[in-house]
């Protein structure tokens, strides 16, 4: 069995005992059945169980282990080892903007403070019929590239505007969120949701930077979805 | 004093709407003008030529309104990004709004004095 050694650059910081953050230089032989950045990290947790960083399911469905990886918002589960070479360390920081809790965690408070903001879920107030809400093909259609978010933060914690605003800006995973019930056409509260949306900075803070786009995991499209929020309040008022 | 934060002005759209027009209207006179200033004659009778048609001179005017209103948009954004004291960021907008409006009205001094 192949073997190589990975370097790594991590960020620590542990509140109870650093007076600030430092980056840790650390390295892990991984062998040919370590296909993921996460199988790397379990093993660094093995030679040093001090490090810290959240990660459940394994295989990009949770969204508990994204992190920065090389500058780079990422899921460590869905990252290749094989991509990074053994001469260059791999800088691992926790995902920026946000408040650190310990090395790799971050508070997400904030974050999923904005996406309740949204209402994520469907606002329907006629009795519920005997089996489902039917929906034509068609109009399931749209709610593709919406539903699959993980709520992983990659998005949000890439955008300058959420960084400068999170207490204001919904940021793109709530509005990814936002347009994936207001796409809906079982939902009723559509003129609600654009209510709640025409605002300077919950909305129009996205300045089309698209840095959510660049590092979505699963491949969405947060700048696409607020373009059509735009589109939708553009056909409301004129 | 109560530090809740407070969202919901319930505006926006005119003015991210506005920003886009304004700027496909100023593409379209830049294209415009790149086409006029090559055929017009060197220095000032040449602009006094240029703006002597009512035509050219109405859209020269609009496209300053054009640019003062894109540059109010995108001005305001940048203090409503990076300035968080309300007192600081409303001097801003207003010292903003006052400069554009002056020179708004000075260029259509100058555009109708040509």
């Amino acid at each position: 069995m192949t073997t190589r050694t990975l370097k790594f650059r991590i960020y620590r910081y542990d509140p109870d005992k650093d007076v600030k953050p430092y980056m840790q230089d650390i390295s892990v032989e991984v062998d040919s059945t370590d296909r993921k950045l996460l199988d790397a990290l379990v093993k660094l947790k093995a030679k040093d169980d001090s490090i810290a960083f959240r990660r459940s399911c394994r295989e990009g469905v949770c969204g508990s282990d994204a992190m920065n990886i090389n500058g780079r918002n990422g899921l460590a589960c869905l990252t290749d080892l094989s991509a990074f070479p053994d001469s260059k360390a791999i800088v691992l920081r926790p995902l920026p903007g946000l408040p650190v809790i310990r090395d790799l965690i971050v508070d997400m408070t904030q974050f999923f403070k904005q996406y309740h903001s949204i209402k994520p879920y469907l606002i329907n107030n006629d009795p519920p019929p005997e089996r489902e809400r039917l929906q034509s093909p068609e109009d399931r259609e749209e709610l593709n590239g919406l539903y699959e978010c993980i709520l992983c933060a990659c998005c949000s914690t890439s955008c300058p505007s959420f960084w400068w605003n999170p207490d204001k800006f919904v940021g793109p995973a709530g509005l990814l969120a936002a347009y994936r019930f207001i796409a809906d056409t079982r939902d009723q509260a559509t003129s609600e949701r654009l209510d709640n949306l025409e605002d300077p900075y919950r909305l129009f803070r996205c300045h089309t930077i698209m840095n959510c786009v660049d590092v979505c995991p699963k491949g969405l499209n947060p700048t696409k979805a607020i373009g059509k929020i735009k589109d939708m309040m553009v056909r409301r008022a004129v | 004093m109560v530090t809740r934060v407070v969202v919901g002005a319930h505006y926006g759209l005119k003015d991210w709407l506005a920003q886009r027009i304004t700027a496909a209207f100023m593409v379209a006179y830049t294209l415009l003008m790149a086409v006029l200033i090559p055929f017009a004659n060197d220095g000032y009778e040449g602009w006094r030529d240029l703006m002597a048609n009512g035509f050219v001179r109405f859209v020269t005017f609009l496209f300053i309104v054009s640019l003062c209103y894109h540059a109010w948009v995108g001005i305001r954004d940048i203090w409503m990004d990076y300035v968080k004291p309300t007192a600081v960021r409303l001097t801003l907008h207003v010292l903003t709004a006052m400069a554009l409006i002056g020179y708004a009205g000075w260029a259509a001094q100058i555009i109708w004095r040509l």
